[in-house]
């Protein structure tokens, strides 16, 4: 069993309140996942630059050290912002270089997200100490995604916690769990996916990763999933300007969706859509199996 | 002769969902003390579970996991939405839920009558065995799987695989089937299928004619093994 939850604003004047809601939101599912706990959240967009989220596993870490370090090798010093046990980190430089750069000289670094706009913050533990230690209740933004763990398939540590960044500004999370997902991962290595656990719903991310590289749209990256993800799963899935949904064709995994004009929300059950202002006015409704449910934010 | 007493409230803003329970679980035999109103249920699991005396409760909004699971002898009205496994193994008694249910609504319900004015999600009715279930709308894909005994009525569609491996439970569907699954046919409506439905429908509150209806039951294919099906396997 895990917990999903998902907000989208539509209302941006709640931009300001996206942590405080999300952040009930996950409270609330913490019985469906207390072994750890974690967010992806959209905001900040950076412009001809590159936004990293970081991990380290000790929380005195030398970061600004890494900065310097950085800025020897890429010009321009990165700007870096600490929470925690992670830091978002802006560079001007490219994915592949700093990521190569990072696997050389900072190998105990681990990269959470890579995009303009993603951030991921995951830890072990309850939700509310996850929050409290990342201060994600004063966190703004446009839309996030959350996840509560109770752990099936491999080991509870920070890396096998969701969100799974999955490329560029996307990134995933799972509540199921995949039977084929050793076969898909021996195949998407073959096509240059890289996976750092051998957690199922990393599988499912480095997927969708690699069907978007084969140039097809999230909606058909999912359609395709139906056909070559075997198991249980409700998906969420954060992209820069959305949120996409998908429950597997039997439909076991549970899924709450709402939508009033200031939000669009999704969840395992209601009562965590139940913490958000104006709820009881909210058009609710369970998504069907095997349908892909998907909002993106107008240009 | 006095008035009947105002509902009892029960705010689960402020009272423990294992306090509610324990509270309605104690109603002694015989009291008049009918009615019970439940408010803020806020999608909380298990409300009004296991219930046996013939009570009225009054769920006052959404709720999770299992409300009015085991239910004997009450009346369970839920103002909004259920969540998994409403009604769930339901012994006998009325649950009636205004908005949609989510997966496997009755599942297993022995006996009484649940009904449903919105949509009920996958898997409504599976197992049953004696309840009987009409759904103002709409029913998702598997409804009915196993279903052994009682009635499941939806004024709506039925999604894929309707009633698959189906025992001695009767099915009627007043709008489209997306697919039967295997051992579910359609079948003659007979007079007293008529006449079950039409009391069914009034029962539930409902103004639909049972001729617009469509009966699906099993071909009883499955009850026992052909040696001259062994090379399907």
């Amino acid at each position: 069993m895990c917990g999903i939850v998902g907000l989208f604003l539509k209302n941006p004047k709640l931009q300001p309140q996206l942590g405080r809601h999300l952040s009930a939101m996950l409270v609330e599912m913490t019985g469906r996942g207390p072994d750890s706990a974690g967010i992806a959240v959209y905001r900040e967009p950076v412009k001809d630059a590159l936004k990293l989220t970081l991990f380290h596993a000790d929380d005195s870490y030398d970061w600004d050290g890494l900065a310097k370090a950085l800025k020897k090798r890429f010009g321009a010093k990165p700007e870096i912002a600490v929470r925690a046990s992670h830091a978002r980190l802006t560079v001007k430089a490219g994915a592949d270089e700093v990521q190569a750069f990072l696997a050389a000289e900072a190998p105990d670094v681990r990269v959470m997200s890579a995009g303009d706009t993603i951030e991921i913050y995951k830890e072990m533990g309850l939700p509310e100490r996850v929050i409290a230690r990342f201060d994600l209740r004063h966190i703004e933004g446009t839309h996030a995604l959350g996840h509560t763990r109770m752990a099936t398939e491999s080991a509870v540590t920070t890396a096998h916690s969701h969100p799974f960044s999955t490329g560029r500004d996307l990134c995933l999370v799972h509540n199921g769990s995949l039977s084929n997902h050793n076969r898909l991962r021996a195949v998407l290595k073959r096509d240059g996916i890289a996976f750092q656990t051998d957690n199922d719903s990393e599988v499912a991310a480095g997927y969708l990763a690699s069907r978007l590289r084969h140039g097809r749209s999230l909606t058909q990256a999912l359609e395709d999933a139906l056909a070559d993800l075997d198991g249980f799963y409700t998906f969420a899935i954060g992209t820069r300007d959305g949120f996409a949904v998908l429950r597997d064709p039997v439909g076991c995994k549970p899924a709450v969706l709402a939508e009033t004009g200031d939000w669009v929300a999704m969840a395992s059950e209601y009562r965590a859509i139940a913490m958000l202002p104006g709820a009881e006015a909210a058009r609710v409704w369970e998504p069907v199996p095997a349908k892909v449910y998907a909002w993106e934010r107008a240009h | 002769m006095p008035p009947a007493p105002a509902a009892e409230e029960f705010d689960l803003a402020t009272v423990a969902i294992r306090d509610l329970n324990a509270a309605l679980h104690a109603v002694p035999h015989g009291t008049n003390r009918r009615h019970f109103r439940v408010t803020n249920p806020r999608g909380a699991h298990s409300i009004a579970v296991g219930l046996t005396e013939p009570v009225q409760v009054d769920v006052m909004g959404p709720t999770g996991y299992y409300c009015a699971g085991m239910n004997k002898n009450a009346t369970i009205e839920i103002h909004g939405h259920a969540g998994p496994g409403v009604a769930e193994n339901i012994m006998s008694g009325v649950v009636r839920v205004r908005g949609n249910a989510s997966q496997y609504a009755a599942a297993s319900g022995r006996g009484g009558l649940v009904i449903i004015e919105g949509d009920a999600a996958t898997r409504c009715g599976i197992s049953m065995k004696g309840v009987d279930i009409v759904v103002g709308g709409s029913v998702g894909a598997m409804s009915a799987f196993l279903a052994q005994r009682g009635t499941l009525v939806v004024l709506g569609d039925a999604g894929e695989n309707l009633g698959d491996s189906l025992y001695e439970a009767r099915i009627f569907v007043r709008g489209k089937v997306a697919s039967l699954g295997g051992d579910c046919v359609a079948k003659e409506m007979r007079a007293n299928h008529l006449a079950k439905l039409d009391r069914l429908l009034k029962a539930a509150g409902f103004d639909a004619d049972p001729g617009s209806f469509t009966r699906y039951g099993s071909a009883r294919k499955l009850y026992h093994f052909h040696a001259d099906q062994a090379d399907h396997y």
